[in-house]
């Protein structure tokens, strides 16, 4: 894990809280008085990652900004689940305007706060921005590239579960290879979503060389923490993505939602890493490198792989596309390993 | 905020009217699973639970929590042959715990500090009589004072501690421990009589007005071997050398010291011979792996220059030597004689051969029963004579010092239960939490601590404690290896990974509630508990 | 204070003088000049306290404006054209949300073929959007307008579209009478939100409303509109109390007192049809003409009122809705029928994609209508040489070829059309 103030021997670092620690180590989430940004009584399914991704997140940025904080959402799951009328979720001042312009929302915010804080307010107001995957690298890909570009003062956090759920499980261009989803199914010639198409959006936001990006995953919330506090430490555009993993979705069972998200990681299929001003700056390292075929076998997404006849090429593709990430990333400590 | 737009703008977090609770279909529920640890402890430690308190660096606490089931942990700390440690399930992550070296560190902050045990609230005005100041006697008048019963330990020998002081080497217990530990009991008003033999325990009752009485003899008679031997070879037994290190006039073994038998007592007394400069040769009639004594000790021993003959029975002593057959294992495991012989020099040989218990003061107890030289008890520590209850070597059982404490500790809730003119009722037990409830990723990679051990030269000629104890900051580190198995550690995983905010914390030291208002049933926080104390249950309706 | 300068730059001022917090845009002709003028001045401290952001795109530039105005910033952004329909989904969610923004609309014809000049399609293919729409006539009227349109906004929480005309008004010179600050500043005060995102009252804005509260919605959508109608005119009058001239409300009867024919138009086109108006009124018909401001709400009780003792109204619009006709001329219809009013009523699509509106047409035109000789729906200086010789091509063969570019060809010889 990238982050480790403490060495903390009967429940290590990888725990919410502990009792032993003193408070001030101690994560966000495990703090009794914690904002829960996203409240209770939330419409998501059981053992969704993105409701657990958006609180651990959001309360991080709340934490950061001393409850100084604005969000503004993209349409999808997260929007759907938290604010359908009478009822909403948040507990911060929160908008949701449209599918692809959560970012340029944001911008405006941000251009409207920083007016107000010209004009005499006093609190050191901060914005993020928060969408889906499909809300992020497609249809909001435009918007996000020009909130980069101009460099606003937006944090955008991106929670990707690699598909369009919210409307059936359809393709997006973070679906990754093989995955069965309603418009890929595991027929023809290419069962599963094709290889070679879809984009990894950390590498586009690190292009635009933006002071901060980053990944994370639910599995490790002080990893997550630490990046979005760290994440507030800058003015200008920052990116932060988090794997979600959606239960329904991947077809996994609803405990083992933060065990994909850990396989996710070790298996280097998601690689876990910061960058600034689009430099790699550091890496979280795989503890317990495992095949692919740990994170793919619990998915029915990858069912189609495991058949009477297993998929054998294409495991080997997705093994390559890890290891792949495992020396582009780092992913590897080699003086640990 | 009559001015907002209708529908579109909402109030924040109101979605708490909409109880999702109703979703579910399974609920989670906190257990509390018993440790392999302690399910496994003779002396009945809750082994986790005071771990737990060390865990936080609150050591008197910790002690408070031990000495509950367990008055020596000083002495444990370096007698206990830690079974929990076999049991540990961080034993198969990296090393099990050092528990005992964790318990030794509280038994001896316990010492330093001068910690006191608790003593009654209450006196029942109840008088119960303890023959035998050993483990089992000693442990059986703590609970028993504890519980508000007068005690009064009628002890043969001169000092307290019985197999602990004559039986284990000062080199592995020093006897400034052992005194500490013993006379802290007493400090609880228990009489002691030492240096009184009881003869009829029933006559003594009647004379003392006892209530009920606890018979803790040790096995101090030497089991005989027949060997052929000479009118000046010295043949002497194991217990009596033992013992005879304690008194004024050391036992005279000579420099060629044969030991006779394969248990821990031979190699206490080849080890003590060594530190008196002699050089011991263990004589073994099978291989090392049937060895019944324990093999760290068998390896400390070999380390300090002890030679061991395996597969070698005497066959007769002479003045200066002695002849051993050889001997080889049969099909089954048995040692066959060869007839092959070898000579050896020696100028005694000591019978390490097992003992017996001295069971003269039951004579003539009606009801009470004998068989194979133990007395018979039932499931509550009675023998056939109401009110005469029994326990440590004296009765049929695997004897060590831990199984010992375990009895008196036993011994003193039945008898407390009998004077009471009721039953004790253990509580049930926990399901098991073994290795596959824990979600180990948790734990981060952490090798057990090594105790410092004395260096080989003092070894082999002093009789200074081989096995240091943990500092502060060892025994710290080595109480947070504990995986806190089965029992909530209050680590807030449920509280974090919950997707509902459907756990409630109650604050340090309350744990943790489940909010089924809210919670869907996900079972993430059963599927990301450590320590394996979440349940999935089904619901019912 | 009377300067001689283009409609661009006008509105660049009047808009500099509202003291906006939050202005964003992407060019697009012919709004260019405004957001140039708005930039500049942003830039060179002239507005202070406001923010000037360049988007990627007009969709981002509505979005950035729901941000900002969302926040409590009077938030201002322009556009025309492609760019109005590039922004649409945007534009009916800051309507929705009920976001006082204020957009200023370069009238241009919608492609394709595309086609920079002016007409009004872009603003009426918005009309059901929940905007408020007020088209200008003049300069003057544009540079009025976007005062007005703050105050409105503000007050009513709804976004209005300021539509001018592209070229004819944005890149004309003329005299305009630029208020001053002080006069602004009295009359349109401070940005008070009814909705804002505060960290210290936090809601959510934006809320997935169902079935059982959608209808509602939408008709407090269309309440808003009807108080409208009575505020329009209360802040013109307002205006004209601060700033000494007559600028905005509903409608702007012209000569109507006794006209048995009255022309309805919209925009800058109402100046050449006033004058052929008067040049008929020389000879003696009995014609006006009445030029409607705000298109939307469409003020059906100040139309009926102005038309109701003429026999005909003839309504020139600059706009056409493909397969039916006119837009404006069905909603002035609707603001008599069932009210037992007999009125014939024809529709003139004019002026389409820059086509200059003459008056030697107009006057042919009237002159028609008043023998009630006009047909129901008639299309301004049609070339009907072209289209036919289209349509002939098309029944000939299959692969005709694209129109646009075959009728260019055509008009080519005869390239005096464009003049």
């Amino acid at each position: 894990m990238s982050f480790q103030p403490v060495k903390f021997y009967q429940t290590g670092t990888f725990t919410v809280g502990n009792r032993l620690l003193v408070p001030e180590e101690r994560s966000v989430q495990a703090n009794m008085e914690r904002t829960n940004s996203l409240n209770s009584g939330h419409r998501a399914c059981q053992g969704c990652g993105e409701a657990l991704g958006a609180r651990y997140a959001i309360d991080a940025a709340m934490h950061a900004t001393n409850n100084q904080l604005i969000a503004a959402n993209a349409t999808g799951c997260l929007e759907v689940f938290s604010t359908p009328y009478p009822e909403t979720s948040w507990q911060i001042p929160w908008m949701h305007s449209l599918f692809g312009n959560a970012p340029a929302v944001a911008t405006g915010i941000a251009a409207a706060i920083k007016i107000k804080r010209q004009k005499g307010l006093k609190d050191d107001v901060r914005v993020v921005a928060q969408g889906g995957d499909g809300g992020t690298t497609d249809i909001g890909f435009g918007c996000l590239s020009g909130m980069f570009e101009r460099n606003d003062d937006v944090l955008y956090i991106c929670y990707d579960n690699g598909g369009y759920m919210n409307t059936g499980v359809q393709r997006s261009s973070a679906t990754p290879p093989a995955a069965r989803t309603a418009t890929t199914m595991p027929v023809g010639q290419q069962p599963g979503n094709v290889f070679g198409q879809g984009k990894f959006m950390p590498a586009i936001a690190m292009a635009h060389e933006i002071p901060y990006v980053a990944t994370a995953t639910v599995a490790d919330l002080r990893d997550l923490e630490h990046k979005v506090k760290k994440a507030m430490t800058f003015r200008g555009a920052r990116y932060i993505h988090i794997l979600v993993p959606c239960p329904l979705g991947w077809g996994a069972a609803s405990q083992d939602t933060i065990k994909l998200s850990r396989l996710a990681k070790e298996t280097g299929t998601f690689p876990v890493f910061e960058a600034e001003y689009g430099e790699l700056t550091n890496s979280s390292k795989i503890r317990r490198v495992l095949p692919v075929e740990e994170y793919l076998r619990p998915q029915k997404r990858f069912a189609h792989l495991f058949g009477k006849t297993p998929a054998v090429a294409t495991l080997v593709r997705l093994q390559a596309l890890a290891d792949k990430n495992i020396r582009k990333y780092q992913l590897l400590d080699k003086e640990a390993n | 905020m009559p001015n907002k737009p209708f529908a579109i703008t909402l109030n924040p977090g109101s979605s708490l009217a909409n109880l999702t609770g109703s979703w579910r279909t399974e609920r989670p529920v906190y257990v509390d699973r018993l440790p392999p640890c302690n399910n496994t402890c003779p002396a009945g430690e809750d082994i986790q639970g005071w771990l737990f308190h060390a865990e936080s660096g609150n050591y008197e606490k910790a002690w408070q929590h031990l000495t509950r089931d367990n008055p020596f942990p000083a002495i444990m700390g370096r007698v206990c042959y830690h079974s929990c440690e076999g049991a540990c399930n961080r034993g198969q992550l990296d090393a099990p715990v050092g528990i005992n070296s964790v318990e030794r560190f509280l038994g001896d902050e316990a010492i330093k500090r001068g910690w006191k045990l608790a003593t009654p609230e209450v006196e029942s005005g109840k008088h119960v009589l303890i023959v035998g100041a050993g483990p089992s006697g000693m442990s059986a008048a703590y609970h028993l004072r504890r519980l508000g019963h007068r005690v009064t330990v009628i002890e043969a020998g001169p000092l307290l501690g019985g197999m602990m002081r004559f039986g284990i080497p000062k080199y592995r217990l020093p006897r400034d421990v052992l005194d500490a530990e013993m006379n802290r009991v007493v400090d609880m008003g228990v009489k002691v009589e030492l240096n009184t033999k009881v003869d009829d325990i029933l006559a003594t009752m009647k004379e003392g007005k006892f209530d009920a009485a606890f018979l803790a003899v040790g096995a101090h008679i030497a089991k005989r071997a027949f060997i052929p031997s000479g009118e000046v070879s010295k043949i002497v037994d194991a217990v009596s050398v033992l013992r005879s290190m304690e008194g004024e006039d050391k036992p005279m073994l000579g420099r060629r010291v044969i030991v006779y038998g394969g248990g821990n007592t031979a190699i206490d007394v080849a080890r003590t011979a060594k530190r008196m400069g002699a050089e011991p040769i263990i004589v073994y009639r099978r291989t090392r792996d049937k060895m019944p004594a324990h093999d760290f000790e068998i390896e400390e021993a070999m380390q300090e220059g002890v030679m061991i003959r395996w597969l070698s029975t005497i066959k007769k002593a002479g003045d200066t030597s002695i002849t051993i057959e050889k001997m080889e294992l049969d099909s089954a495991g048995f040692p066959q004689p060869t007839g092959q012989f070898e000579t050896l020099e020696a100028d005694s040989v000591v019978l390490a051969l097992g003992q017996d218990v001295d069971l003269g003061l039951l004579d003539n107890v009606p009801g009470l029963e004998v068989a194979e030289g133990v007395v018979q008890v039932d499931a509550n520590m009675m023998t056939g004579h109401a009110g005469v209850f029994a326990g440590g070597d004296m009765v049929p059982t695997e004897r060590n010092i831990t199984i010992g404490v375990g009895h008196g500790k036993k011994a003193a809730r039945n008898i407390d239960a009998w004077l009471r003119g009721t039953t004790y009722v253990a509580p049930p037990k926990h399901q098991v939490a073994t290795f596959e409830k824990l979600n180990t990723w948790y734990y981060t990679d952490a090798p057990k601590t090594v105790r410092p051990m004395l260096d080989i030269i003092r070894r082999q000629s002093t009789f200074d404690e081989v096995q240091g104890g943990l500092d502060e900051s060892t025994a710290l580190f080595e109480a947070r290896r504990c995986l806190s198995c089965g029992n909530c550690f209050e680590c807030d995983n449920c509280y974090g990974v919950c997707p509902d905010n459907a756990v409630i914390k109650l604050g340090p030291g309350k744990r943790f509630e489940f909010n089924y208002d809210y919670c869907k049933g996900c079972g993430m926080c059963a599927a990301e508990c450590p320590c394996g104390a979440i349940n999935m249950v089904p619901e019912n309706n | 204070m009377l300067k001689q300068m283009e409609g661009s730059h006008a509105v660049a001022e009047a808009v500099a003088l509202c003291r906006p917090e939050v202005i964003c845009a992407y060019p697009i002709s012919p709004q260019t000049h405004i957001v140039e003028g708005v930039g500049e001045m942003v830039k060179a401290g002239k507005i202070t306290n406001c923010e000037f952001i360049n988007v990627e795109s007009e969709f981002a530039a509505m979005s950035v404006a729901i941000g900002s105005s969302a926040t409590g910033a009077r938030t201002y952004t322009a556009t025309a054209s492609q760019g109005l329909l590039f922004m649409v989904e945007a534009v009916y969610n800051a309507s929705g949300l009920g976001l006082p923004i204020v957009m200023t609309v370069a009238n241009r014809a919608i492609g394709a073929p595309i086609n920079i000049w002016n007409d009004h399609s872009d603003s009426i293919s918005q009309r059901d959007s929940g905007w408020i729409q007020l088209f200008a006539e003049t300069n003057q009227e544009a540079l009025d307008l976007h005062i007005q349109a703050f105050k409105l906004a503000e007050e009513l929480s709804l976004p209005v579209m300021v539509c001018m005309d592209g070229f004819i008004l944005t890149h004309a010179y003329e005299r305009v009478d630029i208020p001053t600050q002080e006069q602004v500043d009295a009359f349109l005060p401070p940005y008070e939100p009814r909705q804002v995102l505060d960290t210290h009252a936090p809601v959510s804005i934006g809320a997935m409303v169902g079935p059982e509260a959608f209808t509602e919605v939408r008709y407090l959508a269309h309440e808003k509109q009807m108080q409208a109608l009575d505020l329009i005119p209360k802040l013109a009058g307002e205006f004209k109390t601060i700033f000494g001239r007559d600028s905005g409300g509903l409608v702007r009867p012209y000569r109507t007192e006794d006209a048995e024919t009255i022309v309805i138009a919209m925009g800058s086109v109402l100046g050449t049809i006033k004058d052929t108006v008067d040049e008929m009124r020389d000879a003696g018909v009995k014609i006006g003409v009445l030029g409607v401001i705000s298109f939307r709400p469409f003020p059906l009780d100040a139309v009926r009122e102005a038309i109701k003792h003429a026999k005909r109204v003839v309504v020139l619009e600059k706009t056409f809705a493909v397969g039916i006709g006119g837009i404006l001329a069905t909603d002035v219809r609707t603001s008599f029928f069932g009210f037992g009013i007999q009125i014939e009523s024809y529709t003139v699509i004019a002026g389409l994609g820059g086509r200059p509106i003459t008056k030697a047409s107009l006057h042919e035109l009237f002159e028609k209508a008043g023998r009630d000789d006009l047909p129901r729906l008639t299309f301004l200086d049609l070339d009907w040489k072209v289209v036919n010789k289209q349509l002939e091509r098309e029944r000939k063969m299959r692969r005709s070829g694209p129109a646009a570019e075959n009728i260019l060809r055509d008009v080519s010889s005869t390239a005096a059309h464009l003049g």
